[in-house]
């Protein structure tokens, strides 16, 4: 475990050295949100009744978002660790006694929560100040909160452990680029990241739900403003962790085959 | 203590002619060939022991290491290092293993060397004070003082080389593979790394297997070598036997690959 814990812990220190990106990053996740709120004010106004969510349920939807953009974002993944792949630096990670799983696991949750933590505070805080309904609203209780941030941290475990996956898939192909490419558009489509959840078409709704996909940025997000609770919100919860550990564990099975069957090519 | 008894390996290597034409059937129809790496390769290697492994490209070097430090599966024969299957008890295996690869890198490309080598610490559960004394030793005989601070990136070749180096061992491995180590390297950085492989397998009685094309390396450091060429073993001795009435022993290795046809 320890040994994991170092690669937490150089990766999250190695995140937190590039300001200037976190600096690009920030103001472009400021100016995006608030695109987007004005973009959804525009829709309230025309009939707000139409709209599943309410106009501040859906702005503190989009800040927290923003604010942790890197738990999701297709361009979080460690191309380290797909270059060491194609060109055979895996040779030393093989050379360790490390489980690579576990070992790219940690990296990879390092990586997203460093540059989470450089580039939340400033968005959630400039959001708390932002006029009603137009800011991030205070959670609806504290009890709720804790639930949250329980959500939270299961998003993060989804989203590391279905990346994993794509990387145990670039063991067996030549080139990343294809799966990497439409894991990701779906991941953006499928998991309330283009527009949420609850404004997809009922029956459509229901099947994404179940998908691995809506166990990532869709739960915790709404259930911070209180639009999910309930029964509903334990189902969630469940299917959060139900898909963590699907995936998790297929991605250490592929790995073990992997392991067996890899050839590093070229001398 | 190393044996290797009747190891093969043979690749799949596809193949097709060129142009679009064979690219399209190579779409739905792939051809492969079948290329023997190792064809019944057998050799002993004892504690301490200093050994060249030479041959010309592609003919088995890698393979070998790669079998030797648990990466690689042969498809026959048996391998033991010190009592263990390097593939079947990989984590056991590699612990008590060192290996730099000249050609790759294993320092953290972004953070000061000292990150790197603070990590390895954790990964092979080094204890501190072995920690300590290994680094304070191998910054002595590496004059790394002045680098450990420096980012991997910030690093000229030869300075990368000796921190690879010590990163290999400061976990106190028994036996070190280096593959290639001086490839790229001036001479002065070279003949410090020589230096240093020397004294290491004089005070530590680590076994160190080295592959090259540096004859001067080999020279400089080994007295057996092991020529292997095809797959296949074609010298386990001493480099004199190679170097017998020839001016130099790249030119008596010429000659000897010439003979066998490789």
């Amino acid at each position: 475990m320890r040994k994991y814990l170092a690669f937490f812990r150089l990766r999250f220190s190695m995140g937190l050295q590039y300001r200037a990106a976190a600096l690009a990053g920030m103001s472009t996740q400021l100016v995006w949100g608030i695109m987007e709120i004005l973009m959804f004010r525009a829709f309230y106004r025309a009939d707000a009744s139409a709209f599943p969510m309410s106009l501040e349920a859906t702005s503190a939807y989009v800040w927290l978002q923003q604010a942790f953009l890197a738990f999701h974002a297709a361009m979080f993944m460690e191309n380290e660790i797909f270059e060491s792949i194609s060109n055979g630096n895996i040779v030393y990670e093989l050379c360790r006694p490390v489980n690579i799983y576990n070992m790219w696991f940690s990296r990879n949750l390092a990586k997203r929560v460093s540059s989470a933590a450089l580039r939340c505070m400033p968005i959630l805080l400039i959001a708390v100040f932002l006029p009603a309904p137009y800011g991030l609203m205070p959670p609806v209780s504290f009890p709720v909160f804790l639930l949250f941030l329980f959500s939270l941290l299961l998003w993060i475990l989804v989203t590391v452990s279905f990346c994993m996956l794509i990387y145990m898939a670039s063991f067996f192909t030549i080139s990343h680029a294809g799966i990497r490419m439409a894991a990701f558009c779906a991941v953006d489509f499928f998991s309330g990241a283009v527009i949420p959840l609850p404004f997809f078409p009922d029956r459509i709704r229901q099947i994404f739900e179940l998908l691995p996909f809506a166990a990532m940025q869709n739960v915790p997000l709404r259930i911070y403003s209180g639009d999910l609770s309930g029964s509903a919100m334990w189902q969630a919860l469940f299917l959060q962790c139900f898909w963590f550990l699907i995936m998790a564990g297929t991605g250490r099975a592929i790995n073990a085959i992997a392991m067996k069957k890899v050839t590093v090519q070229g001398g | 203590m190393i044996t290797l008894t009747h190891v093969c390996k043979t690749y799949k290597v596809s193949k097709r002619d060129a142009g679009f034409s064979s690219a399209l059937k190579a779409l739905f129809h792939r051809e492969y060939e079948r290329i023997s790496a190792l064809d019944d390769v057998s050799f002993t290697i004892s504690d301490g022991e200093m050994v060249g492994y030479i041959g010309p490209n592609g003919a088995g070097k890698s393979s070998t290491i790669k079998i030797l430090s648990g990466i690689l599966v042969p498809d026959a024969g048996t391998c033991l290092v010190n009592g263990l299957i390097p593939w079947k008890n990989r984590i056991e295996h590699v612990k008590n293993i060192g290996v730099v690869f000249g050609q790759r890198t294993q320092l953290w490309w972004d953070v000061p060397i000292l990150d790197s080598f603070e990590l390895l610490k954790e990964i092979y559960q080094i204890s501190t004070p072995l920690y300590r004394q290994n680094l304070e030793q191998l910054t002595e005989m590496l004059d790394l003082s002045a680098l450990l601070k420096t980012p991997a990136r910030q690093l000229s070749l030869g300075q990368r080389m000796r921190c690879e180096l010590a990163g290999s061992l400061l976990h106190s491995p028994k036996i070190l593979f280096l593959d290639e180590p001086t490839i790229g390297l001036d001479a002065v950085s070279k003949l410090a790394v020589r230096d240093f492989i020397l004294k290491l397998n004089a005070e530590k009685k680590t076994t160190v297997i080295l592959t090259t094309h540096d004859m001067q390396d080999i020279e400089a450091l080994t007295s057996r070598i092991i020529l292997i060429g095809k797959g296949q073993i074609l010298l386990d001795g001493h480099i004199h036997q190679i170097k017998e009435g020839f001016d130099s022993t790249e030119e008596g290795l010429a000659s000897f690959y010439k003979s066998h046809h490789i």
